[in-house]
């Protein structure tokens, strides 16, 4: 009869045998468990080949790709990408757009889904609950293309609702695509139409799962609906919110591509403002066809996030052990 | 959540709290349809006051012309329809299938390399190469240029999907799983008899997540696919929206109809959620359940 105990202290060994037992443990497991590493094997062969395989690729953030000379000819250029990147400015105002919009994004976001999920999780009437977390739930469902269109119908210059309210007030020949400042407001609010629902729903299951007992005894002393939330649900949300905060300053720096990409296109004048390394990098490769930037800019961009989450969770983790990640 | 109590009248804090809540509530609410009503007016509005006076949340006129048109030359809209089907179907069978796999190996205790096997899965949302060896990953070294197959494969399986599956399995007590093997089931058998019998809203719950990212899929078609006829539906929106050739090449000439270029995008939006629009009510619950669970885990 098979019995996982076993085997597990049989491949443990002693500190003395352990490598030898380890390689032994290895194929042991391998045979007695044959069958599920089988089960996970199309996983990890996916991860290998989508996943681990590009990582080798930023050798080419090191070359100066060209398709001719393909992917092992072309020139070795050693820092020379990133030297341009930097001396540019284009590194610069690229990290600086895409964590100023991801701090807007992270801080927004978070306060209003709290708020949100603050008042949802205690709003007399439950019909209307359901209903308005319908409503707010439904952008998250649509594609970016949709929000495309939505924006297209606004600000087009033809027939845009915006574009025209503007010319009946006086300002004619108002393009939106041309004027760079109201983008990050449009962006910011774009975002935060599409990811409310999505965040209301991780704060109402951290609310729920604040017990009751915590309500009624601050009731029976008296405290009000407002000295509830302030005094027990936001600090037992801070936990959710903390995790939150750390998975998203990981990504500080990946941006959300569909919306940038699908709300500013291809508009050169709203760069500037609206850039982020996403798009930048997207662009020197359907654009540009600089493949050796973009490469760069790309491994810039996951080597900053991975530091940086690091960094991050072991800070935390010094100071308070359970927030950390890992 | 709130606590039962009798209490008939409400207090002062309660009608203050409600009065703030409700307006707000609905106010946002009202703000997260606006678009779709836009989007769904313009699309029903009289192409030629669209051109005169822009679209408008509440048209003077009303004209089916746009999705006339749409009906009446359906070719490239069965074609988009095709593709998106095609993809969804066999991405979502296709990543259900791994990803449950997966989340039952992780699952099980007695399966010494899980932790590794978990990080090793995790680490990718850490550190990623970079789109563009993925491009050329894709495109130069697995030849899947124009292939709907570089579509599905790009969307099968995410970290995310995998936790949230074993998450799911959890509620799985080892006992069963103990029992059917002491019946005789090797591993495999264990997981289809026992395990996936549990487990439907749990695949339900994945399955729904794998279909709606295929649905609106744009990104992989945008890098992928040059031929126009294979373009699934968003994809195929976005071009009407953005080149000018493409909303030429839409407007064949139909008889007794005149082009109707604004709401056409309009109503081609329409077209292309409008699926999503019509199964959201049964299925969100299973999208709030498995963000719930999915964000349990931390």
């Amino acid at each position: 009869m098979y019995n996982p105990t076993t085997t597990i202290k049989k491949a443990s060994g002693n500190g003395q045998r352990k490598e030898k037992s380890a390689r032994i443990g290895f194929f042991l497991e391998l045979k007695k468990n044959k069958i599920l590493f089988l089960m996970i094997a199309p996983v990890l062969i996916y991860f290998v080949v989508f996943s681990y395989l590009p990582m080798v690729g930023v050798y080419f953030a090191f070359t100066r790709f060209n398709f001719n000379d393909g992917l092992f000819g072309s020139p070795f250029v050693g820092f020379k990408n990133f030297k341009f990147l930097f001396d540019t400015g284009t590194l610069l105002y690229l990290t600086k757009n895409t964590i100023l919009y991801n701090i807007a994004f992270i801080l927004l976001g978070n306060s209003l889904s709290i708020t949100v999920a603050i008042l949802l999780s205690r709003v007399a009437n439950k019909t209307f609950k359901r209903l308005t977390q319908s409503f707010m739930f439904f952008p998250f469902f649509i594609s970016y293309v949709i929000v495309n269109t939505f924006s297209y119908a606004m600000l087009n210059s033809g027939t845009g609702v915006f574009t025209r309210l503007l010319a009946s007030v006086g300002i004619e020949n108002f393009n939106a695509y041309s004027t760079p400042g109201i983008w990050k407001y449009i962006i910011v609010s774009v975002y935060l139409w599409k990811t409310l629902g999505y965040g209301t729903v991780i704060y109402l299951a951290a609310i729920t799962g604040i017990s009751d007992e915590y309500y009624e005894a601050a009731q029976v002393d008296g405290a009000t609906i407002f000295q509830q939330v302030r005094y027990i649900t936001i600090p037992l949300l801070v936990p959710t919110f903390i995790i939150l905060l750390l998975l998203a300053i990981g990504g500080i720096l990946r941006g959300q591509f569909e919306l940038f990409y699908q709300l500013v296109g291809s508009n050169g004048q709203l760069f500037e403002a609206t850039d982020i390394l996403d798009t930048y990098v997207f662009r020197m490769l359907r654009v540009t066809f600089d493949l050796g930037i973009g490469a760069a800019a790309g491994l810039y961009q996951s080597l900053f996030g991975l530091v940086l989450i690091l960094t991050v969770n072991y800070v935390i983790r010094k100071y308070q052990e359970d927030y950390a990640l890992f | 959540m709130k606590p039962r109590s009798n209490r008939v009248r409400k207090t002062r804090d309660e009608i203050l709290f409600n009065g703030i809540a409700f307006p707000f509530l609905a106010v946002l609410s009202l703000v997260c349809f606006l678009p779709f009503l836009l989007i769904i007016t313009a699309s029903l509005t009289n192409n030629n006051e669209v051109v005169r006076e822009g679209f408008k949340l509440i048209p003077k006129s009303f004209s089916l012309d746009a999705y006339r048109y749409i009906f009446f030359v359906p070719g490239k809209l069965l074609r988009a329809y095709g593709s998106t089907l095609f993809v969804t179907a066999f991405g979502t069978v296709g990543g259900l299938v791994l990803i449950s796999m997966a989340g039952y190996v992780l699952h099980r205790k007695d399966f010494r390399y899980r932790n590794k096997i978990s990080f090793f899965i995790y680490f990718t949302t850490l550190f990623s190469g970079g789109i563009i060896p993925y491009y050329i990953l894709m495109t130069s070294i697995l030849g899947l240029r124009n292939s709907l197959f570089a579509v599905i494969l790009a969307g099968l399986v995410t970290p995310f999907q995998i936790i949230l599956m074993r998450n799911f399995m959890k509620n799985v007590p080892y006992e069963l799983i103990e029992a059917a093997k002491i019946d005789g089931a090797n591993d495999f058998r264990t997981f289809t008899d026992v395990v996936l019998h549990l487990q439907k809203p749990a695949l339900a719950t994945i399955g729904l997540f794998l279909a709606l990212g295929y649905w609106n899929n744009w990104y992989s078609p945008m890098l992928f696919l040059n031929k126009a006829e294979l373009y699934p539906l968003q994809y195929y929106l976005y071009t009407l929206l953005t080149s000018e050739q493409a909303i030429q090449e839409a407007g064949v000439a139909v008889e007794g109809l005149i082009f109707p270029g604004e709401t056409l995008k309009m109503a081609m939006a329409v077209v292309a959620t409008g699926p999503v629009l019509l199964v959201y009510p049964y299925v969100q619950k299973y999208f709030v359940r498995g963000i719930t669970i999915g964000a349990v885990k931390g």
